[in-house]
C-alpha cells in the first residue's frame, strides 16, 4: 500500500519547486568551472594496496555536485540557472586554454581546481590579471596560503597548519607533551613534520626526535623499518607519523615499544571530513554524497569541494547577484555565514583567503574531537586558533 | 454479601478506568524524546519531577504532537522511518504509522486526519493518511527540509529547508509550492503568531529569527540576539514556543545555551537566560508559569520559573535530548 503511494507521489514530485519569485529580477546564469590534471600524480596509486581499498582518496568531484544540486534548487527560487563545466587536462599550458575558453563564452568566473600546490601555483599566475577565481579544494600546503598566496585563490581546503594545530589542541589538552616523531622520505611528509613542529612551539609541546622511515624490506635498513626499534630507547608520550604513502602508518599501532596512542597520518588523524561525524546535519550530507558517488564516502576534499560550490551560491543568493566582483566581495566579507555542517559557520581570512572551519580529530570509525577545542580562546574567533594567525602571515596580496 | 461484592467489583474497575482515561488529559506530564537512547522520559511536575515512566520508542524519536484530544501522542522516528503512535493513558506504544525516510518535524492537518512530515532525507514533504497509512501525497522541497507548520485555517503549510535556505509555502489543497522565502542560513523551526500574520523562522547558522510578513510572503524584521559573554558564532537559535496570547515568544539559542525572551509587539529581547548544552526543544507548562528546555549536550531539561526568569533546576533525562512537549 505505501510503496504504490510512493509511486503516486513520484509523478507530483516531478511538478517540483515552482519557478522564481514573480517578484524577484532574473539575474542571469551561474557558471562554475572544475579542473583537474589527468595524470596528477596524488591519485595515480592512492588508497589502495594490493587492491584493497584503505581510504577514500578519490578525486573530490562528486562533492561538487552534491552542493551542485542545492544550488540548482536555490537558483529556481531565484532566478538563476546554475551549471558547472569540467575540464580534465593533460597539462597546464592545456588548462589554461580551456579556461580562458569558458571565460570568452561562458563568462565563467569562479573555478574549482583539484591540483597540486605546483600547477595551482602556476595556473594563478597565468590568471592574475583576469577576472577569475580559483578555489583551492585539495592542496593543503602552507605555502599556498604564505609566501605564494595570490590575490586570485580562495582555499577551502584546511590548511597543514590547520590539521596540525588541530591535532596539537588537542594533544596539549590531554598533557601527551613528549612526541615522537616518525617520518617518511616524500616531501610531503617533510611539509607534516615542519607543520607540526610549528604547532609543537605554538601550543608548547616537544618532539623529542625525529625518525626517518623507509618502505623496505631490506634487513641491513632495519633501524629504518622496524617499527619496534624506531620506537624504542626513548621516552615519549604519543607517535606522530608522517605517512603519505598510506602504506607504514597503519601498521604503526599496536607495534610501538611503549603503549603509547599514533597520530598523524594514521591512529588519530586530522581531517577536514569523515565519514563517521554525525552531528550538525553531516549524516544527512554524507548520504546525499553516497546518492551520487557510490559507493564512496566522502572525503576532505570532497567536503572542500563542497563547500566552495556552496559559497558561491550564498554570495549570488545574497547578493541577489552574479558579478564578478560583488559575489567575490561577498565571498570575502564578514557577512558570509557558511555552513560546515562541523558547527561553527565559515567564513575566508581576509589575510590569507582560508576558508574558517573546524577541523575533525578522526580515528578509524569516530570522530574523537571536532577542534578548535573549547579551552582555546581567541580575541575575535575561536576558528582562528587554527592555522596561521594574520600577525604571523607570509602572505602579501 | 457475595453477589453483592461480585457487583461492585466490576463497577469499581469501571470506574478506575473510567478516572484513568480522565487523568490521560491535562494531566500536565511533560514529554521528553532522546534521539540516542530512543525513548521518551514521562515526568510528573506535581511529583517533583519525577520521571514516572520511560516509553521505549523506535529508532530517534524527534518532534512530537498530540491528537486534539490528547489521547493519542505522535512522534517522528527518525531512523526506523515511522511515527509511533503511543496511548496516553497507557503511556504504550500502540500503532506505527510508516513515512518516507527521516521523518523529523510534522504537524497535524486541522481536521487531525493527515499528518505532514518533512523527511530530512528524502527532500521532500509527505501528506499521510492517518487512518490508511497511506502517503496521500509528497511535496518536493528542498534539501534537509524541518520545521513545518499548518495555518490555523488549515489552508497554508510552511516549510523550511535547512540546506538551501528558504521556507516554502505550500497551498495545502493542490499540494503545490505557490512561494519560496529565502530567509536566514540554515532555517530550522517555525512559530505562527495567533494574529495570523506573521511567521517566525529560526535560522540557526545566521544566528537570527526572521520575522515574516505571511500576507507579502516577505521578510518584515530580523531579530537578532547575543547573549552576555558569548559570540555572534555561538548563537545558533532551533526551537521556540509562545505564550497562548502570543505576547511572549521564547526562543532557544542552541550553542549559546540560553534561551532568549521575545516581546513580539516591540520584537524586544527582554531578557537571556542561562539554561543547559545545546539548548533546542522549549515547551511552556499548562499554566505558563514555567517553561522546560531540552539541553541536547548535556542531557537534561530545564526547569525555568517564568516569572523570575531564572533556571530553577536541571532535570537528568536520556541522551541528546531532542523535543519537549506538554500534556495541557
Amino acid at each position: 500500500m505505501i510503496k504504490g503511494a510512493r509511486g503516486l507521489a513520484a509523478a507530483a514530485l516531478a511538478v517540483g519547486i515552482i519557478a522564481a519569485h514573480p517578484e524577484l529580477p532574473d539575474a542571469g546564469a551561474m557558471k562554475l568551472g572544475y579542473v583537474e590534471l589527468a595524470d596528477d600524480p596524488r591519485y595515480a596509486n592512492r588508497g589502495e594496496h594490493s587492491g584493497i581499498v584503505f581510504t577514500d582518496l578519490g578525486r573530490p568531484y562528486q562533492g561538487s555536485q552534491v552542493a551542485l544540486e542545492d544550488a540548482r534548487a536555490i537558483g529556481r527560487v531565484i532566478g538563476v540557472e546554475v551549471s558547472m563545466e569540467k575540464s580534465t587536462s593533460k597539462s597546464l599550458d592545456e588548462l589554461a586554454q580551456r579556461i580562458s575558453d569558458w571565460e570568452a563564452s561562458d563568462s565563467i568566473r569562479f573555478i574549482l581546481a583539484d591540483l597540486p600546490a605546483a600547477a595551482l601555483k602556476d595556473l594563478a599566475r597565468r590568471l592574475v590579471d583576469r577576472p577569475i577565481t580559483l578555489f583551492n579544494i585539495s592542496a593543503p600546503d602552507d605555502s599556498l596560503r604564505g609566501a605564494d598566496c595570490a590575490n586570485n585563490v580562495l582555499h577551502t581546503y584546511p590548511s597543514e597548519a590547520m590539521l596540525s594545530d588541530a591535532l596539537m589542541q588537542y594533544l596539549v589538552a590531554k598533557g601527551w607533551l613528549q612526541i615522537l616523531v616518525l617520518q617518511g622520505p616524500a616531501p610531503e611528509d617533510a611539509a607534516m613534520v615542519a607543520a607540526l613542529q610549528r604547532s609543537a612551539k605554538k601550543f608548547r609541546a616537544n618532539i623529542v626526535e625525529t625518525r626517518p622511515f623507509l618502505l623496505t624490506n631490506d634487513p641491513r635498513n632495519r633501524e629504518q623499518t622496524n617499527i619496534v626499534l624506531m620506537t624504542g630507547g626513548v621516552r615519549y608520550d604519543v607517535v606522530y607519523v608522517a605517512d603519505s604513502s598510506g602504506e607504514f602508518g597503519r601498521y604503526v599501532s599496536y607495534e610501538t615499544s611503549l603503549p603509547r596512542p599514533v597520530v598523524g597520518s594514521a591512529g588519530l588523524v586530522p581531517t577536514a571530513w569523515s565519514w563517521s561525524w554525525d552531528r550538525d546535519a553531516a549524516v544527512q550530507l554524507q548520504h546525499r554524497y553516497e546518492k551520487v558517488s557510490p559507493p564512496r564516502r566522502m572525503n576532505g576534499a570532497d567536503w572542500a569541494a563542497w563547500e566552495a560550490v556552496k559559497a558561491v551560491t550564498q554570495a549570488v543568493m545574497r547578493t541577489r547577484s552574479t558579478d564578478f566582483d560583488a559575489v567575490k566581495a561577498f565571498l570575502l566579507s564578514d557577512k558570509l555565514t557558511l555552513d560546515t555542517v562541523k558547527g561553527n559557520p565559515g567564513s575566508f581570512r581576509a589575510w590569507d583567503h582560508q576558508l574558517r572551519a573546524p577541523v575533525l580529530l578522526s580515528a578509524a570509525d569516530a570522530v574523537i574531537e571536532r577542534a578548535p577545542l573549547p579551552q582555546y580562546l581567541h580575541q575575535t574567533n575561536v576558528l582562528d586558533t587554527l592555522g596561521v594567525d594574520a600577525p604571523e602571515t607570509a602572505c602579501r596580496f | 454479601m457475595k453477589t453483592r461484592r461480585r457487583i461492585i467489583l466490576p463497577a469499581l474497575v469501571l470506574a478506575l478506568v473510567l478516572s484513568a482515561q480522565a487523568r490521560a488529559k491535562d494531566t500536565g506530564y511533560v514529554f521528553v524524546s532522546h534521539e540516542k537512547t530512543n525513548n521518551i522520559a514521562v515526568i510528573d511536575p506535581k511529583q517533583d519531577y519525577k520521571i514516572i515512566k520511560w516509553i521505549p520508542t523506535s529508532h530517534r524519536p524527534r518532534d512530537m504532537k498530540f491528537r486534539d484530544d490528547h489521547r493519542l501522542l505522535y512522534v517522528a522516528c527518525g531512523d526506523d522511518d515511522v511515527i509511533d503512535v503511543i496511548d496516553v493513558a497507557t503511556l504504550k506504544v500502540a500503532d506505527h504509522i510508516p513515512t518516507g525516510p527521516s521523518p523529523e518535524m510534522f504537524d497535524l492537518s486541522r481536521d487531525g486526519r493527515a499528518l505532514y512530515v518533512s523527511n530530512e532525507e528524502g527532500s521532500s514533504v509527505q501528506e499521510i493518511s492517518i487512518a490508511d497509512k497511506i502517503i496521500v501525497r509528497e511535496i518536493a522541497t528542498g534539501a534537509e527540509p524541518e520545521g513545518i507548520a499548518m495555518s490555523r485555517d488549515g489552508k497554508t503549510l510552511y516549510v523550511t529547508s535547512e540546506v538551501t535556505d528558504m521556507v516554502h509555502v505550500v497551498d495545502a489543497e493542490a499540494g503545490v509550492v505557490t512561494d519560496n522565502i529565502v530567509v536566514g542560513t540554515r532555517p530550522r523551526r517555525l512559530l505562527l503568531l495567533p494574529d495570523g500574520k506573521q511567521l517566525w523562522v529560526s535560522n540557526e547558522l545566521s544566528g537570527q529569527v526572521s520575522v515574516i510578513d505571511r500576507a507579502a510572503n516577505r521578510i518584515s524584521t530580523t531579530l537578532d540576539f547575543l547573549p552576555p559573554g558569548f559570540r555572534q558564532v555561538d548563537v545558533t537559535p532551533v526551537g521556540m514556543t509562545m505564550t497562548r496570547d502570543g505576547k511572549s515568544a521564547i526562543v532557544a539559542l542552541g550553542r549559546a545555551n540560553h534561551v532568549a525572551f521575545v516581546d513580539t509587539a516591540t520584537r524586544k529581547v527582554e531578557d537571556y537566560v542561562l539554561v543547559g548544552s545545546r539548548a533546542w526543544g522549549v515547551a511552556l507548562s499548562p499554566d505558563e508559569k514555567t517553561l522546560y528546555v531540552a539541553n541536547g549536550l548535556s542531557d537534561d531539561l530545564s526547569i525555568v520559573d517564568m516569572e523570575s526568569h531564572k533556571a530553577i533546576r536541571a532535570v537528568p533525562v536520556g541522551r541528546v535530548p531532542h523535543s519537549v512537549l506538554v500534556d495541557d
